[in-house]
């Protein structure tokens, strides 16, 4: 009894210990929050990005220095915040949405959850680029590519189409972050030129011969290690390789596929205002920062994006084969649609 | 109000009145049941969410090829890690208590300690050495590493207090050392070696960062995956749901175990200390093998972490530009996060808690078991449970800090209840019943008798919770508000795009107060931080 009597002392050091937990807690609480308490007064865009992060800082940073409006940035995987808007519906927080590629903005828009965007800002883009119904506009854009190592296959090699990788011979030689949303749309693009049927023999192939990467970085840094001789992915994270071993130490080349092969197909990074912003009006403004000369010269003068800038006469940072020398498979963002073939595939090849 | 403090038989026996409730103080009782409710919600949220389709959709969405693929990596991952796991945490620690080997104190606060280095880290440490400790023998590599304490703390305790008679009296007939520990001293820690190996399984089914970085493809992994794919709801909760059947299973498995230590000594007086085998001349591969457990273990993720201190990474690479407000920023939301959660989770836990210790009523009973459930339930299924829960019937917390705050009290209320349990068992009922005979409340009983002599017990919780918190990656990821980070999440953002350089100053700082934490703990209230596991 005596012991646990003592315990009620008013010395005890444990009463010490609650205090300093007291005043620490309530120092930090006022130090976190109140900073975010002062930033809820400023009119506060909230934007949804599936694109890399240091893309996003550079041109939020940007906006934020010439509008005055502050950004905070919620990021994640395109399709994944589509299905997250899908969810939240009228009740949304975010007011622009920025992806990687446009089958998430298709998806949306086939939901009617995307307003539409000022034809100012949709003029500054050709057409092709930007959704047919005017309710997302593209940003930038990426190519598919192949990487490989020098050292284990020669150019000479390579197939002339992303279909030949299916065929025994690449068995253990390629490699593939196949479940990626910069990967669906060339799925996709599969099924449409070769049917539903085809397209799945071709993913079980790819499946069989693959060495499966969960990032296109991972898989990049895989093919200039010589850990496996073939990458397809973007040439983005190609570059971007480059670009941090420096030219001389890089080992892996990148090869374009011709002929308007499904390999070589085109991502469009879109952004579009949501139906129920809570910031309409800023939002648009955003959108249009995007595909403003400003914007579209510091990503194509940038060290940290190797995608080409879609605004009119933009030229692409010189790094990027241009543009209009590539032979991208012949498919709209409206025939390619949304991500729904692709998963399907994916799910019947059992990768997911 | 007054059958409140009638404590008469301090433990009452169940079922004796007419209604379920009877003699059981109503508001307590209400409050228990609503924190009840609260941790039963996102289980409730996962089976409909999983099930809310035809029987043959859910059949045929359960019934695909990656389902048995997932079953067998993680079978197969589970089994390889708690054998090794077994095998290593007995053997460090059989050294460290039954030999005479040298430094044993040392070795004695090192073995325990990679426990204060979260999974996540040590990955991103062994991942930006080179690519190749990514798949299946990168994340046996790194989780056992990360996991052997939890069978280390539990055998070496059992070890310390074996009884040495059973041993002495073994050798003396004729045992050699090997049969003598086969025979007599197995026998007598399996229990402890059993107990921890279940630990180490329910880790790794619930792990989803060290698996995610290391690109190896388990049910956490999985389910995050259909999540980031953009499928609906139902396609991850029926994997979540096979994954929640497992980790229920370890949970059973735990709670039988619990109930079957029965290896006390019948003599009386006090048992001396074991005695210790000499390691004679095999002393120097023994201490060669310890260093390399700790080089693995230690050794390679604070020494990553201090290399890549000293480098930048290219523009290109980083996530962020390395800047003391950001450090400052994610720190204190790390800290601000644990605080305002180990008061929550404290605070939630005590009704279920005081009502276990007070009454064995089959409610009570019940409500105790509901308050350990969560330690089968992985952070990733939690965070889409709250998610769906918020957006359909809690709109307001969407997205905020204080769903996040909610989703660290369910995961971590286990920690909390198991510490207050302890010191509340401690406090006599009389002291109670005097205070509410001399006239005081029984708010003012709670206030000057309980949490006085309970505070060991709820420092002990609180420190716990904050230290699991501030360590925790998978529910922050997915709950946290718009725009902030925690040390956690930055670490996670810049090393899945292989900026290590940028993740390095979070790492830091992270594992700095991961280790203060356990110390605080280990030193002031005498716990281990296995407990926070």
């Amino acid at each position: 009894m005596y012991s646990t009597l003592t315990r009620l002392h008013p010395h005890h050091p444990g009463r010490l210990a609650l205090k300093l937990v007291a005043a620490l807690l309530c120092g930090l609480l006022f130090c976190v929050f109140s900073s975010e308490a002062m930033a809820a007064n400023k009119p506060t865009l909230t934007l949804y990005s599936g694109q890399h992060q240091q893309t996003i800082r550079l041109l939020v940073d940007a906006f934020e220095k010439a509008s005055g409006v502050s950004v905070k940035v919620r990021h994640g995987d395109g399709p994944e915040l589509a299905n997250t808007i899908i969810r939240e519906n009228k009740a949304t927080p975010a007011d622009v949405f920025i992806t990687e590629n446009s089958p998430e903005l298709q998806h949306l828009q086939e939901r009617h959850l995307l307003a539409s965007i000022d034809s100012s800002t949709l003029a500054q883009v050709p057409a092709q680029y930007s959704s047919g119904k005017g309710r997302w506009v593209g940003v930038v854009a990426r190519e598919n590519v192949l990487t490989y190592n020098p050292n284990m296959v020669a150019k000479s090699a390579l197939p002339a189409s992303v279909l030949d990788l299916a065929a025994p011979q690449w068995k253990g030689k390629i490699g593939i972050h196949l479940t990626s949303p910069d990967i669906m749309p060339l799925i996709r693009t599969v099924a449409l030129k070769e049917g539903h049927d085809k397209a799945l023999a071709w993913l079980k192939g790819i499946k069989r011969n693959a060495k499966l990467y969960q990032h296109s970085s991972g898989l990049v840094a895989a093919v200039n290690n010589g850990d496996v001789a073939i990458g397809i992915s973007n040439s983005y994270y190609y570059y971007r390789l480059r670009e941090q071993l420096g030219n001389n130490k890089i080992v892996s080349r990148v090869y374009h596929f011709a002929n308007h092969d499904p390999g070589g197909l085109i991502n469009i990074s879109g952004a579009a205002v949501l139906k129920y912003a809570p910031h309409p009006k800023a939002a648009q403004q955003f959108v249009a920062f995007l595909v403003s000369h400003k914007a579209q010269q510091l990503l194509a003068a940038s060290r940290i994006d190797f995608e080409y800038p879609l605004r009119h006469g933009m030229p692409a940072n010189p790094q990027l084969k241009p543009l209009a020398t590539l032979s991208p498979p012949k498919v709209t963002v409206t025939q390619l649609g949304d991500d729904s073939e692709a998963l399907q595939l994916l799910q019947e090849a059992g990768l997911l | 109000m007054s059958s409140h403090y009638n404590l008469a038989p301090a433990r009452r026996r169940a079922g004796g009145g007419f209604t379920l409730w009877a003699g059981l103080p109503k508001p307590v009782l209400l409050l228990a049941a609503l924190v009840s409710l609260l941790i039963l919600a996102p289980f409730i949220i996962t089976l409909t969410d999983a099930f809310h389709g035809s029987l043959a959709h859910t059949m045929t969405l359960l019934w695909r090829p990656i389902t048995a693929k997932l079953l067998l990596n993680t079978i197969c991952l589970g089994a390889a890690t708690t054998l090794i796991c077994g095998l290593v945490g007995t053997a460090a620690a059989w050294l460290v208590e039954r030999t005479d080997l040298p430094g044993r104190r040392l070795w004695a606060i090192l073995a325990p300690l990679p426990l204060a280095i979260p999974a996540f880290i040590a990955s991103y440490a062994w991942l930006s050495i080179n690519n190749v400790f990514e798949g299946a023998t990168g994340a046996l590599l790194v989780v056992s590493a990360s996991y052997y304490p939890l069978v280390y703390l539990p055998v070496a305790a059992a070890l310390r207090n074996l009884d040495p008679s059973l041993e002495e009296s073994a050798r003396t007939m004729g045992a050699t050392p090997w049969q003598c520990f086969y025979r007599v001293t197995l026998p007598q820690i399996r229990p402890a070696l059993l107990g921890g190996m279940l630990l180490v399984v329910l880790h790794v089914l619930t792990e989803f960062g060290a698996f995610a970085m290391l690109r190896f493809r388990t049910f956490t992994t999985a389910i995050y995956a259909e999540y980031t794919a953009g499928f609906a709801a139902d396609q991850g909760a029926l994997l979540a749901c096979v994954l929640l059947v497992l980790c229920l299973l370890c949970l059973v498995g735990e709670s039988l175990l619990r109930g079957h230590h029965s290896y006390a000594r019948v003599g009386q007086g006090a048992a001396r200390a074991p005695l210790r085998y000499p390691l004679g001349r095999s002393r120097l591969p023994v201490l060669a093998g310890l260093v390399l457990l700790c080089i693995v273990t230690l050794g390679v993720p604070l020494g990553l972490i201090g290399f890549w201190l000293t480098r930048h990474d290219a523009a290109a690479i980083a996530t962020s530009a390395m800047s003391l407000s950001l450090l400052w920023t994610a720190t204190a939301h790390s800290l601000g996060y644990g605080l305002i959660a180990a008061i929550a989770t404290t605070l939630i836990a005590l009704p279920i808690a005081w009502l276990s210790v007070r009454y064995r009523h089959t409610l009570v009973v019940l409500m105790e078991r509901i308050s350990y459930l969560p330690r089968g339930m992985p952070g990733i299924v939690l965070a889409l449970a709250l998610v769906t829960l918020s957006l359909t019937i809690a709109r307001p917390i969407y997205q905020s800090a204080a769903l996040l705050i909610i989703a660290y009290a369910i995961i971590f209320i286990p920690l909390a209840v198991v510490s207050l349990h302890a010191s509340l068992l401690q406090i006599q009922p009389r002291l109670e019943q005097s205070a509410r005979a001399l006239g005081l409340t029984p708010i003012k009983v709670m206030q000057r008798i309980v949490l006085p002599l309970a505070a060991p017990g709820i420092g002990a919780a609180m420190a716990l919770v904050f230290l699991s918190v501030t360590t925790e990656l998978t529910t922050t990821l997915l709950l946290i508000p718009t725009g902030a980070q925690t040390l956690a999440t930055q670490v996670w953002a810049s090393s899945s795009t292989f900026a290590f350089a940028t993740a390095a100053p979070y790492a830091a700082v992270l594992v700095g107060i991961s280790m203060l934490a356990s110390w605080v703990l280990a030193n002031r209230f005498g716990r281990s931080p296995i407990d926070a596991q």
